[in-house]
């Protein structure tokens, strides 16, 4: 397993996609802190590429890996391996190879110009986040059998989760303005991953004055260290509920 | 050693496999034939575990295979159409392959792999390859760990023919061997001494498995292509004398 | 009345009238090398006009009052030390002048407003180059007129606004200049409650808990070159008109509800010339009308105005906006204020004919920051994807921002100031 995980890291790595991925978030990042003096500034303005970046190329390109594996993987199945251990092997290559290019393209960056808590927090949401959308991922290509429609599909959920969602909680709040519905605004954003990744860093940076009352409920509860083990749990759940699902379906899945 | 009890697979609305039944012995070199769309590829599939039955069974050396997979271990595998991550070099599919069989070095058979001229081509990634080359490795993978039973589906597919040659004298190697062999190919002509069974499949149901002796006892035909063509003729005259029959009795 | 105290009463009165009568006056020297080592002795001592001089040393003497015209001057900075019990210094006589003193711990109360130095009822009082450490109230003058405050540097370690008092604390007074004056760490930098004409400049107030500068029914006065910085909400501007607030620095006033400055129930005020960066809020306006808000730089602000329904007829004019993450936020759809020849860095137009005025106007009110104002809980998606994308479709065809609130001569460069 290791071996076979060794190998899809390394052919995923080489991929000119992979490469581009790096390279991009890598000229992204390093031109946003050159410009902006202000680590903190280059932080928020990096915040919003990663949050939008990240979880895109993460669900499409392992959708796309996933259904052009599709013989590779007839090929290890019908070999004496048991089909969780593909499966979760082809998820630990491509989360593991996604996360190693946003290292490289963007955590890199971070660690030179914005070493503190936040630019930790921030590296590890962009990981945390590029496993959740592999997962979702995994999902939605093991439930779907035709590609385009697999790919649309992973669009879909990206947009979904980048934009559709919010718009979702904007009308939720509209609706409901009149109600104390700022502790349910927490309960939303755990619905959403990219929010939830979003609201933390904000939180660490100091424009969280900016979130008012709010923000403030949100820094009561996130800001302490169980906040942050919530968090960081809510995150994990968002990457194991999608891959369990995806295994068992993986599972009983005719090839 | 494979065998195979009513399985009947359906996708969707189309009706795959039709409670098919057959055995698999071992020292058999056996060609399923079919047309397109027969359930050829399905029956390979349901014998690897690639695909779940609704219903019926296999057993591999009598042990059912629905709750296994250690029994792989005794099959080769070489698929119609070898897609490999296009980053991957040959020589990491091969030990990458190797590390999943865990098998030692010494019992590796290199023969093809030699024949075949791979070693010059370790370092090539699988997506600079010529199909041709992708189908060497796919045979290369499948005879490599001397297993008992072997698939190939349409394994001459795409070869040119000094491989095809060589390819067909290793089939005729690991017969001797006293190995378990299953063939799918759409070129009856090259199955010709190879083969000991026929198993012909039409809509998912199996049409007749025959030795290959009993074929040409039955149709007189010396050619396994015109064996079979004798063969399906006969059974659809038999069929329409039945039908014919039936409609005379109803009258 | 006899002949001799209507003399010695025309005498008072032209000594309280100017020092012509200087070279009746004596000094009086406190100290331990001095015969006089205790100060109030030296008050008693003294006669109106007299001068004081308190050399090095630390005087513990309770509440000592000032009932006199005196120069009250301290050498080496002499401590006076109120040992957390007492009000240290209380003037209760117009002319005179504290100068040169280190007045510290003077009691704290919840019910009585204690102070370092506390100016009562009189006028022409001054009080300069005092360095005022850990007191509850820093100076505190009530009903006086024609006093200067300068010079003073105010030093408080208050840790709740309610357990600690303000740095400057001015109450029904007039025609006061507090001038060159250091706070910190009070509830409130420079306090000013029904005063009236009265010049604050060149003072700097910072990391005060509340406002670094409060005033309420405090009219006419003007501020001008003063620095509020890092006050919990920055400074507070109430129920006031006629104001004029000049050249002051504004910044980092960073948190929950801090503001640059607030404005409520203000009007025909001026504020010209000021810098306002890195306030959550840079101006708060709250039924404020008839101000100027002219030249000012708004940089790297959360919020540069925000701007409630209920003000009208302010001017926003040839103003820099640069680098705030919201330009103007306002509640309301109505438009009743002005803007023009402002420099906006989010505008995004063109200058065809090169007088450096863009020609298509720019509205700088966003449709996320109305949105916010009205359903301030919307500020969780702050820095969404989204959010960016609704901004841009609404810039392109407004329809929920105000379409009147625009300037129509934006400025393609920055104002120079």
């Amino acid at each position: 397993m290791k071996k076979m995980i060794k190998y899809i890291i390394a052919d995923i790595l080489r991929s000119r996609i992979m490469i581009a991925y790096t390279l991009v978030l890598l000229a992204i990042s390093f031109s946003v802190f050159a410009i902006e003096d202000n680590p903190s500034k280059g932080i928020l303005s990096l915040l919003n590429i990663i949050l939008f970046i990240v979880p895109l190329v993460s669900i499409i390109f392992s959708t796309i890996y996933i259904y052009n594996s599709g013989e590779f993987i007839e090929l290890l199945v019908s070999q004496p391996l048991p089909r969780k251990t593909i499966w979760l092997s082809m998820f630990a290559g491509l989360a593991i190879s996604l996360s190693l290019s946003f290292l490289a393209g963007a955590g890199f960056a971070i660690l030179i110009y914005a070493m503190s808590a936040t630019g930790l927090i921030m590296i590890a949401t962009g990981i945390l986040l590029s496993f959740i959308f592999v997962a979702i991922s995994f999902l939605a290509s093991v439930r779907i059998r035709d590609k385009a429609k697999g790919i649309g599909a992973a669009i879909m959920l990206w947009l979904y989760f980048a934009m559709l969602f919010d718009i979702l909680v904007l009308f939720f709040l509209f609706q409901f303005s009149e109600y104390p519905i700022e502790k349910g605004m927490v309960a939303l954003t755990a619905l959403n991953p990219i929010d939830l990744s979003r609201v933390l860093i904000l939180l660490h940076i100091d424009v969280s004055a900016m979130m008012g009352y709010t923000g403030a409920i949100f820094r009561q509860f996130f800001g302490t260290g169980s906040g942050m083990l919530i968090a960081l749990i809510i995150m994990l759940v968002w990457t194991v509920v999608p891959l369990g699902l995806s295994t068992i379906r993986f599972n009983n899945k005719d090839l | 050693m494979i065998s195979i009890q009513n399985i009947s697979k359906q996708f969707g609305k189309f009706k795959v496999l039709n409670n098919v039944s057959f055995d698999c012995g071992q020292g058999q070199c056996i060609a399923l034939i079919g047309p397109n769309g027969s359930g050829k590829t399905t029956i390979i599939k349901s014998i690897l575990g690639m695909v779940h039955p609704d219903t019926g069974s296999i057993s591999f050396e009598g042990k059912d295979i629905a709750s296994d997979w250690l029994y792989r271990n005794h099959i080769g595998y070489m698929p119609q159409i070898g897609r490999y991550p296009e980053n991957m070099s040959i020589g990491q599919v091969l030990d990458m392959m190797k590390d999943i069989r865990k098998l030692p070095d010494s019992q590796i058979d290199h023969e093809l792999f030699e024949a075949f001229n791979i070693r010059a081509l370790l370092d090539k990634r699988m997506g600079t390859l010529s199909g041709g080359t992708r189908q060497k490795v796919s045979a290369c993978l499948a005879f490599m760990f001397s297993s008992k039973a072997l698939i190939l589906d349409e394994p001459s597919a795409g070869l040119d023919p000094v491989s095809s040659e060589i390819l067909r004298e290793k089939i005729l190697a690991e017969k001797k061997k006293n190995k378990l062999i299953i063939i799918t190919s759409h070129i009856l002509s090259e199955l010709d001494e190879l083969i000991t069974e026929a198993v012909y499949m039409q809509d998912g149901s199996l049409r007749f498995h025959n030795s290959i002796q009993q074929l040409q006892k039955q149709t007189g035909e010396g050619k396994l292509a015109r064996a079979i063509a004798a063969m399906i003729r006969q059974q659809d005259l038999q069929a329409a004398k039945g039908h014919t029959a039936i409609l005379t009795a109803v009258k | 009345m006899s002949k001799l105290n209507k003399i010695s009463a025309a005498l008072m009165l032209l000594v309280w009238n100017g020092s012509v009568l200087h070279a009746w006056s004596k000094t009086i020297r406190v100290g331990r090398q001095f015969g006089v080592i205790n100060i109030k002795e030296a008050i008693r001592m003294s006669a109106a006009g007299d001068t004081i001089l308190v050399y090095k040393g630390v005087y513990r003497e309770g509440n000592i009052v000032i009932d006199k015209p005196l120069v009250f001057k301290g050498i080496d900075k002499p401590v006076l030390d109120g040992v957390n019990k007492y009000e240290v210094l209380s003037v209760r006589s117009p002319h005179v002048v504290v100068d040169g003193f280190h007045i510290k711990s003077s009691g704290q109360s919840s019910m009585q407003d204690i102070a370092g130095i506390r100016v009562y009822n009189t006028h022409h009082v001054t009080v300069r180059n005092n360095l005022l450490d850990g007191n509850f109230f820093g100076i505190y003058l009530q009903q006086s007129k024609h006093c200067v405050i300068e010079d003073n540097r105010l030093l408080a370690y208050g840790k709740a606004e309610h357990l600690i008092g303000n740095g400057i604390h001015c109450w029904k007074s007039d025609s006061l200049t507090i001038s060159g004056n250091r706070a910190q760490g009070h509830r409130d930098g420079i306090y000013l409650e029904f005063t009236t004409n009265t010049r604050v400049y060149r003072n700097v107030s910072h990391e005060n808990l509340r406002y670094g500068l409060h005033f309420m029914f405090a009219h006419h006065n003007t501020y001008t070159f003063n620095t509020f910085s890092s006050n919990g909400a920055g400074v507070a501007v109430m129920y006031t008109h006629h104001v004029h607030m000049q050249n002051n620095t504004f910044k980092d006033n960073w948190g929950d509800s801090a503001y640059g400055i607030l404005l409520k129930e203000i009007s025909d005020s001026q504020i010209e010339n000021n810098r306002f960066s890195g306030n959550t809020t840079g101006i708060f306006m709250e039924g404020a009308s008839r101000i100027q808000i002219k030249k000012n730089e708004f940089r790297s602000n959360g919020w540069a105005l925000k701007i409630q329904a209920s003000c009208m007829e302010n001017q926003v004019e040839a103003n820099n906006f640069q680098g705030n993450t919201f330009d103007v936020a306002t509640n309301s759809s109505l438009v009743l204020n002005t803007f023009d020849k402002n420099y906006w860095d989010k505008y995004e137009g063109y200058d065809l004919n090169k007088d450096g005025v863009g020609d298509v106007p720019y509205r700088p009110v966003s449709l996320y920051s109305m949105i916010v104002e009205r359903f301030p809980a919307a500020m969780i998606l702050f820095r969404s994807f989204m959010v960016s994308l609704l901004d841009r479709t609404e810039k392109m065809v407004p329809g929920i921002t105000p379409e009147q609130l625009k300037d129509t001569l934006p400025a393609m460069k920055p104002v120079r100031l």
